[in-house]
Order: C-alpha cells, then sequence, then structure tokens
C-alpha cells in the first residue's frame, strides 16, 4: 500500500506482525486461489494430454458458431463466446471499481459496482446455460459427441466429456463468485463495513473474482482458440 | 485504508484480546468439547478420532494377516463378527481386498495425515509460535467436523452390502470406475470416493489456517528463524497439502465422471466378463495415476515430515543440546517439499513410460537422498555427546531415526527405474514404504504423544508401559517388515489372497505364519498403549512442574490447563531461537529470557 512504513525487510519477518502487512483473511485467499490453480491446471492438462494423444479433434470453429436467435445454419465462428468474454471482462472492471471504492470508504459506490459485477456474473452464466442448452440439443452431451473432426472422421467423446466437465466446473466457480458477491452486497447495504471501518472483504471477493476471470481465459483459449 | 491499520484495528486484536484476559464467556458443553474452536480442543478431537481410526485399521490388518499366515486354517469366530465375508471361517477373497484397501485408505489419510498432523499442527502451531489461536478458529472447527463426515461416510462403507471398496488405495480405474468390475466398485466406491473429496475439503481448510497462523499470527521477536522445527515441518507440510490434494480433487472429479455419467477419461477398450465390450474409448487409466500420484507421493512427506519435525525438538531437548544444522533442517525440509512434486512417476516405472522420462524421474528421486541424510546426520549429530535422558517419548524419537535410515535405504533400490522392474508390486515395496512411511511416522506421532500429553492433559503416562509400548512396537516392526524384503527379492506379490498354491512362493508359508504372529503381539501391545493413554488422562501422574522436560518452547509458558487464549496476560515476548540448550554452562535458556550482556553468540 501506498502509506507502507519504512520498516527493513528482517523487521518485517520478526514476529508481532504480519510480514506482508496483510490481515490473515487475504493471505489465506491468495493460497487458497493456488490450490484452486492447482485444481484447473490438472483439468486442463489432463485435457492436454488426452487430446493429444487423441488422432483428430473436431474444430471448434464448427462447433461454435452460432448464437441466440441465429437464422438456421448460420455461420458466426466464436462470435458467441467472444461476447460471453467481454462480459466477463467488464465484470472484472467493474469489481476493479467496487474495491477502490471500498478503500475510499464509498459505500454507494460499492454498491453500484457490486450490482454491476453481479449482473455481469449473471448474464456470464446465462450465456452459458444458452450455449449448453444449444449444444446439447445438437446432440452433444457427456459421454456424446456428434461433431466430427476435422478431417470429417468420427470423433472421441472426449471433446465433450472435457468440454462439459470443465466449463462447467469454471460455470460453478462464476456462481459461487455470484453467490459471495450477492452476501458482500448485502452486508455493504447492511454497513457491516461501515461499522468495522474498512472494506476489505470486498478486495478478497474481488481476488476471487478475478481468479475466477482469469481462469476463464485459460479455458476459453484451451477449447475454442487451439 | 491501510492495510496496517486493518491489521492493528482495534476489533480485530480485541476478538483474541477478550479470550485471555478474562474467560468468563459462557461454555457449554456444547461449545467446549463438541463444537470446539479452541485449536487444543480440535487437536484432541483429531487425536481421538486418529486412534479409533488407528485401532480399527489396524484390526483390519491383523484379519488379512491371519489369511496369509494360515491360509488353510477356518476360525469359526470370524463367520461370528464378519458374518458372510468369513463364510465356514475363512475370510473370503473379496472380504480380504476390501480389508486391505480400507487399511491402506484409512492409515494414509485418516491415522497418519488427520490424526498426525491435524493433531499436533493444531496443538503445537499457536502454543509454539506465540498466539491466542489459529487465524480462524471457525474454519479450524469446520476443518475437523468435515474430518469428522468423512469419517462418518468411510465407515458407513463398511456395512453397505456389497461391502466397501476393495480395489487397492490407489483406487486405479477401470477397477474404481466400473460398479460392474467387483462388488467392491459398486456403493462401497461412491461411498469412498465420497469420503475422500470431504477429506480433501478438511485437508484445505486445515492447510490454510496453518500457513496463516505462520505466517502471521507470530508473536513479538519471534522470527522465522526462531520457530522450533516443528513449526518449519508443519509448516511445508500443509503448503504440500494446499498444492497437491486439489490435483487428486481433479482426478477424482474425472473419475465421478466416468464411473455415473458415461465419459470416458480413464476408460478405452474394456471388456468386462458377464457384460460384454463396453462402449467408453479414448481415455488412459495411466492419466489417472498420473492425478492421483501427484497428490500421492507429496502425500507420503505430509505424512513424514510432522513426525521429522517434532523428533528433532525432542532429540533436542532430552539430549540438552541445540539441534545440530538448524538452518541446514530447514534447507534440507525445505528440498524435501520442493522434490516431492518432481517425482511423482517414480511410482510408474512400468506403466509404459518412456525410459528417458523415467531417468529424469530416477535422478529427481535419488536427489532425495541428500536432504534425507542431511536430516540424519544432524539427528545424530544432536544425539552425539549429548546427556540423553532416555524418556519414552525420546526413545520413540530415536526409534524414527532407526526407522528412517533402515526404511530409507531401500527406497534408494525402489528410485531406480531399472530395479523397479524387478521389485515393483512386490514385498519388497510393502517393507519400504511401511518402514520409512507408516511405522516411522507412527513413532513420530508416538513420541509427540508421550511428549506433549502433560501439556494436553496435565497428567504424565505411565513410563513403564512406556517402555513396554516401545520395545514390543520397535522389535515387532523390524521383525515384521524385514522379512518381507527377502519375499520382495524373491518376487513374491503384493495383494495376492493364498500364496501357498504358488510353488515359488509355498517356500515361505512358515515366515508368513511368523509375520503374522508378530503382527497380532504389535497390534496387542498399541492396546497397552491406549490403555496408558486414557487411564492416564483420569488417573495419571499429576505434572509437579509447569515445564516437566526443562524445554525451551513457548507451550511451557503457559497455565499448567490453558483456557482459550492459552496466555492469561500478555502473550510472552522471544528474545532467541528455541535451542538454547547447555549455553554458557546454563542447562536451558527458554525462549522467552532477554539475552544477556555478556553472553556469547551462538
Amino acid at each position: 500500500m501506498s502509506t507502507a512504513t519504512t520498516v527493513t525487510p528482517t523487521k518485517m519477518w520478526s514476529g508481532g506482525k504480519s510480514p506482508f502487512n496483510v490481515e490473515y483473511g487475504k493471505l489465506m485467499m491468495w493460497y487458497f486461489l493456488m490450490s484452486d490453480a492447482f485444481t484447473f491446471g490438472a483439468f486442463l492438462i489432463s485435457y492436454g494430454t488426452i487430446r493429444f494423444s487423441t488422432n483428430g479433434w473436431p474444430d471448434p470453429n464448427e462447433v461454435f458458431r452460432s448464437f441466440p436467435f441465429a437464422p438456421e445454419g448460420v455461420h458466426a465462428p466464436l462470435v458467441f463466446v467472444s461476447v460471453m468474454t467481454f462480459i466477463l471482462i467488464i465484470s472484472s472492471v467493474t469489481m476493479v471499481l467496487a474495491v477502490h471504492a471500498g478503500h475510499n470508504m464509498d459505500k454507494k459506490g460499492v454498491v453500484r459496482n457490486l450490482i454491476l459485477t453481479i449482473i455481469g456474473g449473471i448474464l456470464f452464466l446465462s450465456c452459458q446455460a444458452w450455449e449448453w442448452n444449444h449444444l446439447h440439443a445438437e446432440g452433444a452431451w457427456w459421454g456424446h459427441n456428434p461433431f466430427l473432426n476435422h478431417d470429417g472422421t468420427a470423433s472421441s467423446t472426449n471433446f465433450t466429456n472435457y468440454f462439459f466437465t470443465i466449463t462447467g466446473f469454471h460455470g460453478f466457480h462464476v456462481f459461487s463468485g455470484v453467490i459471495i458477491n450477492i452476501i458482500m452486497l448485502i452486508m455493504t447495504l447492511t454497513d457491516k463495513f461501515e461499522k468495522r471501518g474498512h472494506y476489505l472483504m470486498i478486495e478478497k471477493a474481488g481476488l476471487y473474482w478475478h481468479f475466477v476471470d482469469l481462469v476463464w481465459v485459460f479455458v476459453f483459449t484451451c477449447f475454442y482458440l487451439i | 485504508m491501510s492495510n496496517e491499520a486493518v491489521i492493528h484495528s482495534p476489533v480485530e486484536i480485541g476478538a483474541h484480546e477478550e479470550h485471555g484476559e478474562h474467560h468468563h464467556h459462557h461454555e457449554t458443553f456444547i461449545t467446549k468439547y463438541v463444537f470446539s474452536q479452541d485449536h487444543k480442543m480440535i487437536a484432541k478431537q483429531f487425536l481421538i478420532t486418529g486412534m479409533f481410526w488407528a485401532v480399527l485399521g489396524g484390526l483390519m490388518s491383523v484379519l488379512f494377516r491371519l489369511q496369509l499366515g494360515y491360509p488353510d486354517a477356518s476360525f469359526p469366530w470370524l463367520e461370528t463378527i464378519l458374518g458372510k465375508w468369513a463364510k465356514g471361517g475363512h475370510i473370503t477373497p473379496e472380504a480380504y481386498y476390501a480389508l486391505v484397501t480400507t487399511h491402506g485408505t484409512v492409515l494414509v489419510f485418516f491415522v497418519l495425515t488427520a490424526g498426525l498432523s491435524g493433531t499436533f499442527a493444531n496443538f503445537l502451531i499457536p502454543l509454539q509460535v506465540g498466539a491466542r489461536d489459529m487465524a480462524s478458529p471457525f474454519m479450524n472447527m469446520l476443518s475437523y467436523w468435515f474430518f469428522f463426515a468423512a469419517s462418518v461416510v468411510m465407515l458407513s462403507s463398511i456395512f453397505v452390502e456389497t461391502g466397501p471398496f476393495s480395489g487397492g488405495w490407489t483406487a486405479y480405474p477401470p477397477l474404481s470406475a466400473l460398479g460392474d468390475a467387483s462388488p467392491g466398485s459398486k456403493t462401497g466406491m461412491d461411498l469412498w470416493i465420497v469420503s475422500m473429496a470431504l477429506f480433501v475439503v478438511s485437508s484445505l481448510l486445515g492447510g490454510l489456517n496453518y500457513i496463516a497462523t505462520i505466517l502471521n499470527m507470530r508473536t513479538k521477536g519471534m522470527s522465522m528463524t526462531r520457530l522450533p522445527l516443528t513449526i518449519w515441518a508443519l509448516f511445508f507440510t500443509a503448503v504440500l497439502g494446499v498444492l497437491s490434494f486439489p490435483v487428486l480433487f481433479s482426478g477424482f472429479i474425472l473419475l465421478i465422471f466416468d464411473r455415473n455419467f458415461g465419459t470416458s477419461f480413464y476408460l478405452s477398450d474394456i471388456f468386462v466378463n458377464g457384460v460384454g465390450a463396453l462402449p467408453n474409448e479414448g481415455g488412459s487409466a495411466i492419466l489417472y495415476q498420473h492425478l492421483f500420484w501427484f497428490l500421492g507421493h507429496p502425500e507420503v512427506y505430509i505424512i513424514l515430515l510432522p513426525a521429522m519435525g517434532m523428533v528433532s525438538e525432542i532429540l533436542s531437548v532430552n539430549s540438552r543440546k541445540p539441534i545440530f544444522g538448524y538452518m541446514a533442517m530447514i534447507g534440507s525440509l525445505f528440498a524435501i517439499a520442493v522434490l516431492a512434486f518432481l517425482v511423482w512417476a517414480h511410482h510408474m516405472f512400468v506403466t509404459g513410460l518412456n525410459p528417458l522420462l523415467g531417468s529424469v524421474f530416477v535422478l529427481l528421486t535419488l536427489l532425495i537422498a541428500v536432504p534425507s541424510a542431511i536430516k540424519v546426520f544432524n539427528w545424530l549429530t544432536t544425539l552425539w555427546r549429548g546427556n540423553i535422558r532416555f524418556t519414552p517419548a525420546m526413545m520413540f524419537a530415536i526409534g524414527f531415526v532407526s526407522l528412517f535410515i533402515s526404511g530409507g535405504l531401500t527406497g534408494i533400490w525402489l528410485g531406480n527405474s531399472a530395479l523397479d522392474i524387478h521389485l515393483h508390486d512386490t514385498y519388497f515395496v510393502i517393507a519400504h514404504f511401511h518402514i520409512v512411511m507408516g511405522v516411522a511416522s507412527m513413532f513420530g506421532m508416538f513420541a509427540g504423544i508421550y511428549h506433549w500429553f502433560p501439556k494436553m492433559y496435565g497428567r504424565y503416562l505411565n513410563n513403564t508401559v512406556g517402555y513396554i509400548h516401545f520395545w514390543v512396537t520397535i522389535a515387532g516392526a523390524y521383525m515384521i517388515f524385514w522379512p518381507m524384503h527377502y519375499e520382495g527379492l524373491a518376487g513374491m506379490p503384493r495383494r495376492y489372497y493364498d500364496y501357498s498354491i504358488w510353488e515359488s512362493f509355498k517356500q515361505f508359508a512358515e515366515l508368513n505364519r511368523f509375520i503374522s504372529t508378530v503382527a497380532m503381539i504389535v497390534f496387542a501391545a498399541q492396546l497397552l498403549f491406549l490403555f496408558n493413554f486414557f487411564y492416564s488422562i483420569f488417573k495419571g501422574r499429576k505434572m509437579t512442574s509447569l515445564n516437566p522436560w526443562q524445554s525451551n518452547t513457548l507451550e511451557w509458558t503457559t497455565p499448567l490447563r490453558p483456557g482459550h487464549g492459552n496466555w492469561p496476560g500478555e502473550i510472552p515476548e522471544v528474545h532467541r531461537w528455541a535451542y538454547d540448550y547447555g549455553k554458557d554452562g546454563v542447562d536451558f535458556i527458554p525462549q522467552t529470557t532477554p539475552v544477556g550482556a555478556d553472553e556469547s553468540h551462538h
């Protein structure tokens, strides 16, 4: 923080205070995020392992080419998922603004930006629900893969298996994040943080939210781009 | 608002001060003994739950050793307690595999992970770093109750009609993924995986708390290099757990989908007898092994490091000498923690792993011998010319060093991918990991219990019973596992139901009977310990001194029975490291003693 004191590094670790100048909950959140990064890492590496030991794989441009209310046979590769990604990234921006407002003890700003973040999260989840539903209608599900490989041969069901498992697991994280943000909103509205004198909880919720967004970048890259 | 202000805000600190200053807040039976948020009570809950599982898991090993030692004999009482699982007094093959699997799972996770680091991390971290409690007492309580839930689910799996899971503690697919593959793969496996998922949550909640407490809540003057080695060991244990359990968790989620939702993450080209060819294609059973062992290998250090830490502390206190090579000890703990993540494939040398990749894993595996040897030499040099007091805790600590050397040496054999072609999946492996990880960590745990029992209950354990317990256990451990090395070298595979029908292994009939007999005696000696433990809680010799071992660490500056908050007044300030024994002719100088003007430097 900008108000950092002039203590030397050796004194930081000498006990009686936090060496990173953070409160324990934030430290725990960072370690939790490292842990969760390993969970997603394990998923994505498993996906990579199976994909590269399989002869062919469907072309994402062919699979993800529709959007809501699109006419039959539309070919708009990755348009819809780009919108989803944009929404999620914007929600990260509003989260940053909420945290910033919290630093300034600006309750109104926190409330406004938290609501925007929650809306962003719900929009993303709705988009995902539409996409899942659309793919399901096309015959894709766990254990069923209607899509063909690049070269027109039959494709492994592991394409859909991994797609639904990993995007589902990420969606579950977004869902948890929305719930956390709703709790934060209620706590803000009931002046919990005003009484405490700080909005640190918002910062911790923000860390989680940014992490979930960051993970989406990797999930997006792995399933839609390559 | 700066973080600094938050950390020192009156609200946060005040909540903690309240506990120590006046201990008047109302405590009912429920808040004190059941849903307690006091780290000392939670530690005891972990310990006693762990002991329950140790008895059950140990009893299981006695039962399957009966089958291995006396394959032709019939024990009608077995049918009385096991019913259809021991028709005619013979343990059935299904029951045998279920017993082996549950014994492994329970001992590795419930006893030596939750029972060991759950107990001592909870008990020692706040007391030895000088904190009122864990960073988050509530999460700490949740950690225990998730473990309790995991225990209940695992226990219930023993009583389902198709039996508990029986595919080995590693739960390799396809046996674990296909309900049709064996009776144990049905409901028993569902319960197993639910139980393990709950266990992962418990371990995560606990681990985050341990890390945050050690980094953030050290008392004034307690710099990282003044921490007792127990705390360093528990810190690395927690880091290992936080980073490796999530990978297992991912692996389990994929396994659940394979079991229940028709996916093929781990399945390909499978034909089940009576069912026919399965449609699953494109998965890889080896993938599961990678995910499993990415946890599985750090897990052995999660089990071993707390024992190492406690043994370092107990050896130093009872040799009346500073621990030899304190910084080297920390360095080697760190090296072990890093290397733990880079060696998992040595469990998979014979899966068809690329030999070049195998050789990398051989190199990294053998590298672990370096920090391990540093630790062993440091323990021996701590003992060297010490003024040794052979308390029961000290006996177990020395026993730990002995077992760690004996079991560690065979690790060098098994870490070699060429030798492993012959040795993998034989009794040599059983002997190796039981000595170096199982029994050694058990010894660390016993050492810890004997040493800190006075702090836990205000009374001593009985020494005579303690010595009997020690000598029977160490002699028994070697008599059980030493002969297994010979069986393994002769190629005797693990996990077989009956060796007497194999021409090559008939010669070991007598030896197997010997091992089984000793196993029963050692199990009985543990019951002696249990009796000692529970008897001494209520009737043991009372503590007459606040610091019975003349130890330097902070836990002995608390009152006889510390309340929630540990120190009645201010938390003591620390002025020196934990190992000033025999310095300047003074027997011991507690960490709270300020450094004198004419004191020599260490």
